[in-house]
């Protein structure tokens, strides 16, 4: 276990690691992790970036990155760095953020997470250290274990037929348009350690100006996993598994990228401006005194999808509402909504709402024969039962309950679309049950009808809806 | 007053603007979509941050990051999806993380259907993930409680630091009520002795989970143990429904609690002693005010969308002084009022099923 030269983009001692070594990392000897924390601490430092830097560290050997970096530290569930790493850069912009993962943490379990910020083009640093082998958990293979190399997992070796073949991380995140810096770097020889130690800065760099994406996959050694001494691991690698593995520049947009091009913005919590927003979802129907309610509604409001039912239910709903009393408003849902029938609940109440389901309504409306067979006998002894006549060939019955015939589709039509035919029922509703003021409900249909053209026309069907049972008593 | 007519879903998500969350992440699933749906409208317009995650897991996760930060953030799901988060809550759980998850129940198990149920009880108030962790869980039972828990859970999250769950059925996600819009507040929350936020001043905090020697770990554990017992004597939440006189206590929560004061109101009518106690928290469960009503109830019934999960909390404690009668419904059918009455009735007289 060697000392570093300490940059000071680490801990000056590693007060955070167990047991007595606190100069030492964890790592064995010829394994590649503390070359390249090595390099990212140096580049952290040089280019003044340490004390914004955030550092996800995640399950694997590297599992204690934040004994080492003195930097912010995140440790992040088996996989989950760059999910991890993505809600950090978009909750602080300004922060810097490596995502630092294994090969199984970043192309095994945590593959849908690393493909997605690539993706998303999140402004964040990925750092890939592939020695193809799981090191903490025993030497098992890794989904970039060669074919043929013995793991735990593969006693006899990779096989292609077993196994699958190793994933070339590179090679896939490069078919992503958002990426904007991916390259393959080794820690080899000499000449591989310099240009890893320039990736990364570059990472780093591309990063800091806002300019996007970075993925630097770092091929490494793995003695202990490979079962092999560290001079003999630095040959296989080199000889082995830069030929899977090429290295190299995989995409590079960064000079045709803006700066800044990629910074996402999250501002801070402003409860004035929270308000000012929040004040613009009110209810736009106005204010109005409170309408007295002689008696509680529980209606139930059924048909086909399209015939205006869940609308029906809403406009009464606002009627209520407007007139301050209690209301709820309940549709059936999911796949029921688009299988041609609709039905909805709403209760308006002058205290408080019990169920908000309708079981024994006192008012029913039925705008298809369907929901006339099927309602009917709910509704409670002397109720409203609303039948639409153009289309419903039942009849309730009329000795239980008070039915109201009305040929709204009719009537709908006469007014100019069938489709506003609810708005007849609704103004027979209202005038069927007396529970609200006939000026007050078209008062609130003005309001609540977004599109001004069609106002007058839905003030009209509600008029005729309303006249009809008025006249017909 | 600033009111509007609002789904129970949409309104989760007023509460939350309202409270100072910054930052949503979220995954398609019905019938919690209206959230996400509300979420990418509002977070965005004011200069918060969603993201429609790759997955559940990925959600959670982004969770974790931002709540690591100390910034207030939300998740919210349904039965299958909240299954997906029980790795990030223990995370959260484990660090420390104050967080809001949101689950409105669907039939289960497995694929289940979109119907709603609350057998997700057992998931959300004994555990879910892995380890010794809670999660405070409150029971919204219409529109404006959907709105005014949401804020509650995220105060109650960072005064405990602790990840705290909105646990909803489909009809109240679905039902539309009237909704007093709450103003924002400011939230009086320090969190730089702990959260990593990506400036100088947090470079010494760290964020995980993580305790390698056992001693150590334990002590962890011991210290989120005082903390749930401190939960446990301070923040149980309950509402009482003509319980004081009752010979018959219901006990319900979320849309059946709805159904039970209609049901209450129709027994009393009839001159039966009926009451209900709705526990508003669910985990710290309302305990000791159960076991106070021994001493003036004959019997207790828990009634759930489900095969019998919160009873067994009843059950707990009633401790045998009194007998526990369990009425439950599940795969998405809900009782009527004329069959809880019927419940009634039957406990009452003694009667078998």
């Amino acid at each position: 276990m060697k000392t570093f030269e300490k940059s000071a983009g680490f801990f000056p001692t590693f007060e955070r690691k167990t047991g007595p070594a606190k100069d030492a990392t964890h790592y064995c000897p010829g394994c590649g992790h503390g070359n390249v924390h090595k390099m990212i601490a140096e580049a952290m430092d040089d280019l003044g970036l340490t004390s914004r830097t955030v550092f996800v560290s995640p399950v694997g050997c590297s599992v204690f990155g934040y004994y080492y970096f003195n930097c912010g530290n995140f440790q992040a569930a088996h996989g989950r760095a760059a999910a991890v790493a993505t809600a950090v850069k978009r909750t602080n912009p300004d922060s810097i953020v490596i995502s630092y993962q294994g090969d199984g943490d970043l192309a095994a379990i945590g593959t849908a997470e690393t493909i997605h910020a690539a993706n998303r083009g999140e402004n964040i640093c990925v750092f890939f250290v592939n020695n193809a082998i799981y090191g903490m958990t025993g030497g098992q293979m890794a989904p970039t274990t060669m074919i043929g190399q013995r793991s735990t997992t593969t006693p006899q070796g990779r096989l292609e037929m077993m196994h699958g073949n190793p994933i070339r991380m590179c090679e896939m995140l490069a078919t992503l348009p958002a990426p904007t810096y991916i390259e393959r770097v080794a820690i080899g020889d000499s000449k591989h350690i310099m240009k890893a130690r320039k990736a990364i800065r570059k990472a780093l760099t591309v990063q800091a100006e806002g300019r996007g994406y970075s993925f630097v996959e770092i091929v490494s050694a793995c003695p202990t996993g490979w079962k092999m001494d560290p001079v003999h691991a630095r040959d296989w690698l080199i000889e082995e598994m830069l030929k899977v593995f090429p290295l190299g520049v995989y995409k590079d947009e960064s000079d045709t990228r803006d700066e800044g091009s990629w910074n996402r913005r999250c501002d801070a919590f402003a409860p004035a401006r929270v308000n000012e927003y929040l004040d613009r979802l009110k209810s736009t129907l106005g204010e109005s005194q409170p309408v007295l309610l002689e008696r509680d509604l529980h209606c139930k409001f059924a048909g086909f999808g399209g015939q205006g039912i869940l609308t029906l239910g809403l406009l009464l709903s606002q009627i209520g509402m407007r007139a301050g009393q209690h209301v709820s408003w309940f549709p059936a849902y999911g796949p029921e909504m688009r299988g041609g029938t609709a039905n909805c609940s709403v209760n308006v109440c002058s205290g408080r709402i019990g169920t908000p389901l309708v079981d024994n309504p006192n008012v029913l409306v039925v705008m298809n024969q369907p929901s006339l067979d099927a309602f009917a006998d709910q509704v409670a002894d002397g109720g409203v039962l609303i039948v639409d006549t153009t289309i419903v060939e039942g009849r309730p019955d009329a000795k239980r309950l008070r039915p109201v015939l009305i040929p709204a589709t009719g009537i709908a039509d006469e007014v100019g679309t069938a489709k506003i035919a609810n708005v007849v029922v609704l103004g027979a509703l209202v005038a069927a049950t007396g529970c609200f003021p006939r000026d007050f409900c078209e008062d609130t249909l003005r309001a609540a009808i977004k599109k001004r053209s069609l106002v007058d026309m839905n003030i009209d069907a509600f008029g005729r809806g309303y006249e009809y049972v008025k006249n017909a008593k | 007053m600033a009111r509007q007519f609002m789904k129970g879903n949409d309104a989760i998500v007023v509460g939350a603007l309202a409270a100072g969350c910054r930052a949503y992440y979220g995954y398609p699933i019905t019938p919690a979509s209206e959230i996400a749906h509300a979420a990418a409208l509002h977070f965005p317009a004011l200069g918060g941050v969603f993201i429609q995650a790759e997955s559940e897991v990925a959600a959670m996760n982004m969770v974790y990051g931002s709540a690591g930060m100390g910034v207030r953030t939300m998740t919210a799901s349904s039965s299958p999806g909240f299954s997906l988060k029980q790795e990030g809550l223990s995370y959260c759980a484990g660090a420390e993380l104050p967080c809001v998850v949101v689950n409105i129940v669907r039939g289960g198990p497995g694929l289940g259907n979109i119907a709603p149920e609350q057998a997700d009880y057992f998931q959300i108030t004994k555990g879910g993930g892995h380890g010794n962790y809670r999660l405070i869980a409150l029971a919204p039972n219409g529109a404006q409680e959907m709105c005014d828990l949401t804020m509650l859970a995220f105060d109650l999250a960072d005064k405990y630091r602790n990840p705290a769950c909105i646990m909803a059925d489909g009809i109240t996600g679905q039902m539309m009520e009237v909704v007093e819009i709450p103003a924002a507040k400011a939230a009086l929350v320090d969190h730089g002795t702990w959260a990593v936020d990506g400036t100088p001043a947090t470079v010494g905090n760290l964020i995980a989970s993580i305790t390698l020697e056992p001693e150590n770990l334990e002590l962890h554990n011991l210290k989120l143990d005082a903390k749930y017992k401190r939960l446990e004597a301070e923040e149980v939440r309950l509402e009482r429904y003509h319980v004081d006189d009752a010979d018959l206590v219901v006990v319900a929560y979320g849309v059946v609690s709805r159904i039970a004061y209609s049901a209450v109101d129709r027994a009393r009518a009839e001159g039966l002693k009926v009451g209900l106690l709705r526990p508003i928290t669910l985990w710290p469960f309302p305990t000791k005010a159960i076991a106070d009503l021994c001493a003036t109830a004959a019997s207790f019934l828990a009634v759930e969308l489900s095969t019998g999960q919160m009873v067994e909390d009843v059950r707990l404690a009633v401790e045998g002084r009194r007998p526990v009668h369990f009425y439950g419904r599940c795969g998405g059918m809900v009782p009527g009022g004329d069959e809880l009455l019927a419940e009634f009735r039957r406990v009452l007289g003694g009667g078998a099923r």
